[in-house]
């Protein structure tokens, strides 16, 4: 600070202070921050509901679209055994993967779990459901062959009791023992060693126990296992020696250790191909291992109609392909009716913006009336007026001008979807007109008359320029209202006239295939949301105005 | 009315009226004739139907009743866009979608002419109007001042004969008014074309006019040159809308050739000229410009009549002073008098005897 001349402020380096001392930015923010904070209060009841109501369900619906553990979590073993197995080396896996099969199944289907994934199955795969419940009837029939044999050896076998005394811990048993009827269950819990020396056992009379314990809530005391157990026994019994065990049911175990070697046995896989031929087929098992990961693209690619197949993503064939057809239409009719809407739409609002007050609101109060109907009545109301023996082709007629054989078809296609939604969007483009119209004082087009400008010039080249905020406001709203209609497509659309959005009903309500309709849904956002970019870089946004 | 000859007139209303509602005339019988290449300014209050005026006359009102005349084709129904009329608005009414050069070009184009020349005409007008470096601008990016060079440079770039402006400098503080009064009458006499003028502004009106047209209730009060109209109102109306003015109302009681006698309502009797007074007997309100009494009895006629007056305030404004009297009952009575070296400086208080010369008092109508 050689220029001594300089006034103080400017010679005081670093931040601005306040008065008592603190940086000013710091106490500026303290200052506001008890502003922000009641600000945020007043909103925060509108927040929190917009959270609950709309956020998160978008983000639930989003996150469907990809999610799909619901073939790893009822078929755990079996996606996991299925992991390495290669498609293009054999036509079905091997053993390893049906006994991971025989485990993971029986398991789901005394959890009824199996028909839920049958229906995951059957949307990419067709047949896939009807396997999964024919299979879930005869599941026992592999594990049923041990089960005979361990219970012709022994009855106990076939007893609740000692299973118990043999799988559980010596003070759970006792605990259980005490148990009476409304108390609640002691959790399961596994003999000491008894992992070590029957490992599969263990592992299915834990899963066992768990489903009786916490969903049938009875207790193990009474419940025999399910067959799927004397298998895995079986299983363990063939691999391990049990000459050292001294717990409890040590003879049993014992005596069917030896008696093991001469069982009569079944293949698992043998068995499965036995109950439903298609286990030994090759694209149940690439389906299954397919969608084995907890994440998918699957739905997305059905959303475009293309398919997973072991070689990636393909096109379906022509005769399947849906989606994207509709898409096109959704995307055409949309277009069509925003243009439908700025036409018949331009004129009205200029009016509105140009005629004498009073008039102006007779006419704002027709232009809004319809928004004081309901829908379903309006679009009812159209289906009077467009249907063959409807009101229009009755005034035709009668006036000669149509056949009477060859009456208009109005409804139940693209044409009685169009006119019904511009009619029902078209105040949603005049409001935006509407305001920004008025907007522009009637001194423009004075002036620009006044060069020499013809009527017509002096509204295409002064006025219109100036209301294309307008219509680019109305326009997006109406086009993004238009995208993802469903009432009046619904009820006028027939099958021709149909939206985007009435799949993706279709597939909520009826088909329940949730995962299709949520990614069909993402994808109309991911359009909407892509137009609404290349509207802004192309007219900008700034350039809309709703007043 | 018109002093001038109704064949050589350009532009001309002939006993036009405008009714908006079909209840209330607007404008009541209006007649009025330019010649060619004159400055006229409509000037008078608000709702007197000045704006309406230039509309019927730009073509965007049509009169109820006459006929409005340009270059002596009755031009009733020819559309705005054929009368070649440039027309500067109050808010400018530039296009704010084009740049400044596409606003002067737009008048051009609409007319078919070249690109070339459409250039030059352009950057000439730009020039005229010194505005040649913002070519490029938006509207918005200038300043008014500068959006009313644009708005006169486009309504002037297609050579129109009549220009029709409505309260240009409304909108624009008092120094760049100034500024811009003195270019626009400058362009307009350089140019030679003919201008009709709207304002609120006397002082604008008085400077920068040929002839003043001084509205109220839908009629020309009075149409003439500013100083005519300053010096010599023709009615009260004028006589307090144009300049300052003292009035006193009294009762003729003399009157022959262009002298009279009037009563004051007080007994005191004073001379005047009979300008809207016929008849002995009729009731009067005579009007002196402040500048124009005297009170040193030196200047004043021989047997002139001299009235009392007391000094109630003295106001010091520099080059003038203004003293406020006691005239007659009149307690608004202002007289000026210039600041010189041998000026005479009244006192609050003191009683003095003022006089003017008799044509300086102008009888006019009682309202
Ligand atoms: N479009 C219209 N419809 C009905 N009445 C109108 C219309 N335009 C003007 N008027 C009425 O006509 C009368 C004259 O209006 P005009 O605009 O000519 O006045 P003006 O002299 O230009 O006033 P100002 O100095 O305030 O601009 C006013 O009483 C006004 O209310
Ligand atoms: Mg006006």
């Amino acid at each position: 600070m050689s220029d001594t001349s300089a006034p103080t402020e400017t010679a005081q380096s670093g931040p601005m202070l306040a008065a008592d001392g603190t940086p000013l930015k710091k106490s500026l923010a303290r200052a506001l921050r008890r502003q922000k904070l009641r600000a945020l209060l007043l909103i925060a009841p509108l927040l929190i509901f917009v959270l609950v109501s709309f956020v998160a369900p978008i983000a639930d619906m989003l996150f469907r679209s990809v999610e799909n553990q619901i073939v790893s979590e009822t078929l755990p073993r079996t996606t996991n055994a299925l992991a390495d197995w290669d498609a293009d080396a054999s036509d079905s896996p091997d053993e390893p993967v049906f006994e991971a099969l025989f485990y993971d199944f029986f398991l789901a289907q005394e959890r009824k779990l199996h028909t839920r994934l049958g229906t995951r199955l059957n949307y990419e795969m067709t047949g896939m459901s009807s396997l999964m419940r024919q299979s879930g009837r005869k599941v026992d029939d592999i594990s049923d062959v041990y089960f005979d044999q361990f219970d012709d050896l022994d009855k106990n076998w076939d007893e609740a009791e000692p299973w118990a005394q043999l799988m559980g811990a010596p003070d759970w048993v006792a605990k259980m023992e005490g148990w009476e009827k409304g108390d609640r269950l002691p959790a399961f819990k596994l003999a000491p060693g008894i992992a070590d020396l029957l490992p599969k056992t263990a592992e299915i009379y834990g899963e066992f126990a768990k489903f009786t314990i916490n969903e049938d809530e009875k207790s193990l005391l009474k419940e025999e296992p399910w067959g799927v157990v004397h298998t895995a026994l079986y299983q363990d019994l063939m691999a391990a020696d049990v000459s050292s065990y001294t717990g409890p049911q040590a003879e049993m175990l014992k005596t069917a250790d030896a008696a093991v070697v001469g069982f009569e046995t079944v293949g698992f896989k043998d068995g499965f191909i036995e109950i439903d031929e298609d286990w030994g087929s090759r694209e149940v098992w690439t389906t299954i291992q397919m969608y084995s990961p907890a994440y998918t693209n699957g739905y997305f690619l059905n959303a475009v109609d293309m398919q997973k197949t072991v070689d990636g993503p393909q096109m379906r064939d022509e005769d399947e392909q849906i989606y994207f057809t509709l898409f096109k239409r959704t995307m055409f009719m949309s277009l069509v009716i925003t243009f439908s809407c700025i036409l018949l739409g331009y004129p009205v609002a200029w009016l509105l913006a140009n005629l004498p007050s009073r008039t102006a609101n007779l006419l704002m109060i027709l232009v809004l009336l319809p928004f004081w109907t309901s829908l379903l009545v309006r679009t009812s109301a159209w289906k009077v007026m467009l249907q063959q023996q409807g009101v229009i082709n009755d005034v035709l007629v009668w006036m000669g001008l149509v056949a009477d054989e060859s009456r208009l078809v109005m409804i139940n296609n693209q044409l009685g979807t169009i006119i019904a939604m511009t009619h029902i969007l078209l105040p949603f483009m005049i409001l935006p007109l509407y305001s920004v119209m008025q907007t522009i004082p009637p001194s423009y087009l004075r002036a620009a008359k006044s060069l020499g400008a013809t009527n017509w010039t002096a509204f295409w080249r002064v006025y219109f320029p100036q209301s294309v905020p307008g219509i680019g406001a109305g326009s997006i709203l109406v086009f993004i209202l238009a995208i993802g209609y469903y009432i009046t497509p619904e009820i006028v659309g027939g099958t021709t006239g149909t939206f985007i959005s009435n799949r993706i009903a279709y597939h909520i309500s009826s088909s329940l295939n949730w995962g299709l309709a949520a990614a069909l849904g993402t994808i109309l956002l991911g359009v909407v949301l892509l137009l609404y970019y290349v509207y802004d870089k192309i007219v900008g946004i700034d350039n809309v105005k709703l007043g | 009315m018109a002093d001038t000859a109704e064949t050589d007139a350009f532009v001309a209303f002939e006993r036009v009226q405008k009714s908006y509602d079909g209840e209330n005339l607007v404008v009541k019988d209006l007649n009025l004739s330019m010649p060619k290449g004159e400055f006229l300014t409509m000037l008078g209050p608000s709702g007197s139907g000045k704006t309406t005026c230039l509309m019927m006359l730009a073509g965007f009102e049509t009169a109820t009743y006459g006929e409005i005349k340009l270059d002596g084709v009755s031009i009733n129904n020819i559309p705005p866009h054929k009368r070649g009329i440039g027309m500067v608005f109050q808010n400018y009414a530039l296009f704010p979608h084009m740049t400044v050069a596409e606003n002067l070009s737009f008048p051009l184009e609409v007319r078919k002419i070249g690109k070339s020349e459409r250039e030059a005409k352009v950057k000439r007008a730009l020039d005229m109007v010194q505005m040649g470096a913002f070519g490029g601008r938006r509207p918005a990016q200038m300043s008014g001042g500068q959006q009313q060079r644009i708005a006169l440079a486009r309504a002037l770039v297609f050579e129109p004969e009549l220009v029709l402006m409505d309260e240009p400098l409304g909108a624009l503080d008092k120094q760049l008014r100034e500024t811009l009064q003195f270019e626009i009458t400058n362009l307009a006499h350089e140019l030679g074309i003919t201008v009709v003028y709207v304002t609120h502004d006397q002082t604008e009106a008085l400077t920068m006019s040929d002839r003043v047209a001084v509205f109220d209730d839908g009629r020309i009060q009075q149409l003439a040159p500013p100083d005519e109209l300053y010096e010599k109102p023709q009615n009260s109306f004028v006589a307090q809308f144009i300049g300052e003015n003292n009035t006193l109302e009294g009762t003729v009681t003399k009157i022959s050739g262009n002298h009279c006698e009037v009563r004051l309502d007080n007994g005191e009797l004073i001379d005047a000229l009979p300008v809207n007074v016929s008849a002995e007997g009729e009731r009067t309100r005579v009007s002196i410009r402040p500048e124009r009494v005297e009170f040193n009895k030196d200047r004043l006629q021989e047997g002139a009549h001299l009235l009392k007056a007391e000094v109630l305030e003295f106001i010091y404004m520099g080059d003038i002073f203004r003293t406020r009297l006691r005239v007659a009952g009149n307690e608004d009575f202002i007289i000026k008098t210039r600041n010189a070296p041998d000026q005479v400086r009244l006192e609050p208080g003191q009683q003095i005897e003022i006089g003017w010369l008799p044509e300086d008092c102008r009888a006019l109508d009682a309202i």
